[in-house]
């Protein structure tokens, strides 16, 4: 075997009081793709970011070469070829694509900039990603997906050594994904060490040479990727065997609660109607971008539209959202750190902050809330380090769980749900599903909308596909399969054959 | 429930930001006791804070407006106008109504309705019109000022003789002592640290701040809260304006000159965050003192000449927002 180029020997990690990592060791190797996963809050982010120079270790080594190594900070780990992709983007969303590929190691002409040549090269690193943005383009004119890519063309750039990856996928589609995993091969092949995060299994599988578990900031293991199931994987993450990952599904009546004809949203959806029953969980798949959330956020009040949205055959008017969370329809949105949670704010804050009024007036009544919270805490397995910390400190599993609440405290009817399960851990996962059933169960009907194919058809019992701001189709029972929604999704005809 | 995941596990920690406005006026008071006994006499105490009353009043607004992430500069200019026409219209009424109370009861009302539709223009055309609440502000600062300039023809315009008498008590008046101004800016600060801190509108403004895109999306009225801290503010300009006429009886073009700046900078030595999502009023009356004092300490000594009162104030802001942004990061 080859010497680690990075490794973290006997490392630990505190906080305060509270330590997170316990003695890891771990080691990436030139020429190797190594995945590192495990439910939030395990410790990944730790690890990835003392790797990075980010963080120092309260005891044990970082090692470089061979050799113990402390870095002053991630610009010292960065000149030395340690390169990490966040998964929060590190974008200046004023600047260009070309520009924030090279903000700080700018191509200089003399002392002026080298327009041409940063551009020219941000064109080609952005050809062999085969993402078609112009450079000249300001970022926050790009979709969540692209702004990944010019982040990973940020990486590119750079002559990595070593490529850190916080999970690079979750936010991009199965094509992209493609290109990435092109890209992360021909880099394997030149000798760059990778490590990889993911929450999709099958994806490591695929990618990875070397898989390691975390669990509650221990190393569970570490194997070969070739020598371990999903299964096997799943379970070491959990800690327990995972039986079946969704519930058994639940009818749901004949009974339409919402109804929604001929809505349109200038420019992302154009005449979409669809009916809801009674205790029934709908699906909502095509791609991102097809108008799935902007439909979502038009029914939920939160954009103009024009068409009408019933729910229990009252009206409900466009862009009135605390008429519709009156009336018993609320919205979980898929941005879960932009427009769902205050970070800044601890959990109470945030959990009763749709209904406050109800809380008592003119005065809020503090124990009433934390009783809320207690109940929450209780139904939701929110699990918080400090009762009182602020919520941007929790994992990303805790946030969705915190966020759930507050989305359902108003009790209402009709739940969308947009992207339920998006960067959080399988453990994590399946109480949300089971919540989901849960919920149906009790009459409610819901909506999840997402991205991810096994999650449509291990939820819902019927399924509406989204295409370029049109329902391209309805599917049910049986006919529910990945292949038929891939295939509308794209946008193909429908007597073609499957394209799973 | 996993209760040893939820054990309160607050460590004893001393948060600067929170106590560094209180550390910095008890070193102030104390410096004032060192250099002169009559510091803490009865009549400069009560002195320095009726003079805080009027920036003090203004400054709890401002708190709302800046917690929930705006920024109103006009409010200088806006006393200036609301004295003014508020002044013009008392004259005039004494030459056809003859003068009494029903006059100044009059100029009360009208001063204090003036400010709350000079407020109530501002909040609308920052939430309905969409114009950047600096850039907004700035405009009705320029238009305020000069149409009490205008008002007073560039000159003075000075309360009739007989009503300035009527009126006086309300700014040298009070009970046992203690002057109006005193009383109503300690009721304010009561009341605002109130709303603040234990309403819906309260927590709706620091989420606002914190991130207008999650309040939205929580069904907070966002553009109705927004409207309403200027709203706000506009009324406790005109109640500023009410306790500050019957002290000189006039209005000019330089009255109220700065006091947008000084509120400003009250409420962000007492903490609240210039960029919105937190704030708290006793923080902002904290920030009014220490403003306060360090000019009645340079005029008590000799030590430091009173003409560099502005430069140790700004210099209190800078550490001030220096601080702020230490312990902001510091986790």
């Amino acid at each position: 075997m080859t010497r680690p180029v990075l490794a973290l020997e006997g490392v630990t990690k505190s906080f305060g009081p509270i330590e997170i990592l316990h003695g890891v060791d771990f080691a990436l190797h030139p020429g190797e793709v190594h995945a590192l996963i495990g439910e939030n809050g395990a410790g990944k982010s730790t690890t990835m970011k003392i790797l990075a120079g980010y963080l120092d270790p309260t005891e044990g080594q970082v090692t470089f070469g061979g050799k113990p190594t402390r870095f002053a900070g991630s610009d010292e780990a960065e000149d030395l070829g340690i390169i990490m992709i966040h998964q929060e983007f590190n974008l200046a969303e004023h600047l260009s694509v070309d520009q924030n590929v090279f903000l700080g190691r700018e191509i200089k002409r003399g002392p002026f900039l080298d327009h041409k040549a940063m551009r020219a090269r941000t064109a080609a690193l952005l050809s062999q990603l085969e993402c078609r943005v112009d450079p000249a383009t300001p970022v926050n004119q790009l979709s969540v997906p692209d702004k990944q890519m010019v982040e990973i063309a940020k990486a590119l750039s750079r002559q990595a050594r070593v490529l850190i990856m916080d999970e690079p996928t979750a936010v991009l589609t199965g094509r992209e994904t493609e290109v990435l995993f092109r890209q992360i091969e021909r880099l394997r092949a030149e000798g760059v060490a990778i490590l990889y995060t993911s929450h999709k299994l099958g994806e490591v599988k695929r990618i990875a040479d070397r898989v390691t578990v975390l669990r509650d900031g221990t190393m569970i293991r570490s194997d070969r990727t070739a020598d371990v199931t999903e299964d096997d994987m799943a379970a070491a993450m959990v800690g327990r065997e995972l039986s079946d990952l969704f519930p058994p599904k639940a009818g749901g009546g004949a009974d339409a609660i919402l109804e929604v004809e001929d809505v349109s949203v200038p420019g992302v959806v154009e005449d979409a109607s669809l009916t809801l029953n009674k205790g029934e969980v709908l699906g909502i798949g095509g791609l991102v971008g097809s108008g799935r959330t902007e439909l979502a956020e038009a029914i939920a009040g939160l954009r103009p539209r024009s068409g009408t949205v019933r729910l229990n055959g009252q009206d409900l008017p466009p862009n009135q959202v605390a008429q519709a969370m009156r009336a018993g329809l609320a919205y979980l949105t898929e941005d879960r750190k932009g427009a769902g949670l205050l970070l800044d704010k601890t959990l109470r804050e945030n959990l009763t902050l749709p209904l406050l009024e109800t809380f008592g007036r003119p005065l809020i009544d503090r124990g009433r809330e934390e009783a809320a919270l207690d109940r929450a805490i209780d139904d939701f397995a929110i699990r918080a380090p400090e009762r009182g910390m602020k919520v941007g400190d929790m994992s990303g599993g805790n946030q969705q769980k915190l966020l759930l609440a507050k989305t359902l405290l108003p009790d209402p009817q009709v739940v969308i749900i947009d992207e339920p399960t998006r960067g959080i851990d399988i453990g994590t996962k399946q109480q949300i599903y089971t919540l989901i059933a849960k919920l149906a169960a009790e009459g409610r009907s819901i909506i999840v909308i997402s991205s991810e194919m096994p999650e449509l058809i291990g939820l819902a019992g019927r399924v509406i596909v989204m295409h370029a701001g049109r329902i391209a189709g309805e599917l049910a029972g049986d006919a529910v399969t990945e292949g038929n929604i891939v295939r509308l999704a794209m946008g193909m005809d429908d007597q073609k054959d499957s394209a799973a | 429930m996993n209760t040893a995941t939820l054990r309160q596990t607050r460590r004893p920690k001393v948060n600067l930001a929170v106590i560094a406005p209180v550390v910095a006026l008890v070193v102030l008071v104390l410096i004032g006791i060192a250099m002169n006994p009559n510091f803490l006499s009865f009549a400069n105490v009560t002195n320095v804070l009726a003079r805080s009353a009027f920036i003090g009043i203004i400054a709890i607004g401002m708190t709302f407006v800046i917690t929930s992430g705006g920024l109103d500069l006009s409010v200088g200019s806006m006393a200036a106008f609301v004295a003014g026409l508020m002044i013009l219209v008392m004259n005039l009424l004494t030459e056809s109504m003859g003068g009494g109370l029903p006059v100044i009861l009059i100029g009360i009302a009208l001063a204090l309705f003036a400010g709350l539709a000079a407020g109530f223009i501002n909040g609308i055309l920052i939430t309905r019109a969409g114009i950047e609440a600096f850039i907004l502000t700035l405009g009705t600062m320029g238009i305020y000022r000069s149409l009490v300039t205008w008002l007073a023809d560039g000159g003075t315009l000075s309360l009739g003789y007989e009503m300035r008498e009527m009126y006086r008590p309300v700014y040298y008046g009070g009970i046992m002592g203690i002057s109006w101004p005193i009383i109503v800016f300690a009721a304010l600060a009561i009341l605002g640290e109130i709303v603040m801190r234990h309403t819906a509108f309260g927590r709706h403004c620091a989420a606002i701040g914190s991130n207008e895109k999650v309040a939205r999306y929580s069904s907070v009225a966002v553009l109705r809260v927004r409207l309403m801290t200027y709203v706000m503010l506009g009324l406790l300009v005109g109640i500023a304006v009410v306790m500050y006429v019957p002290r000189l009886g006039s209005a000019s073009a330089t009255t109220g000159l700065l006091w947008e700046l000084e509120a400003i900078a009250a409420v962000i030595i007492g903490g609240t965050l210039l960029k919105g999502g937190f704030g708290r009023v006793w923080g902002t009356v904290v920030g009014v003192l220490i403003l306060s004092l360090i000019g009645n300490l340079l005029n008590l000594t000799d030590f430091v000449s009173p003409y560099l009162n502005g430069a140790i104030q700004g210099v209190v802001i800078i550490l001030a927002v220096v601080l702020q942004r230490n312990t902001g990061t510091a986790r």
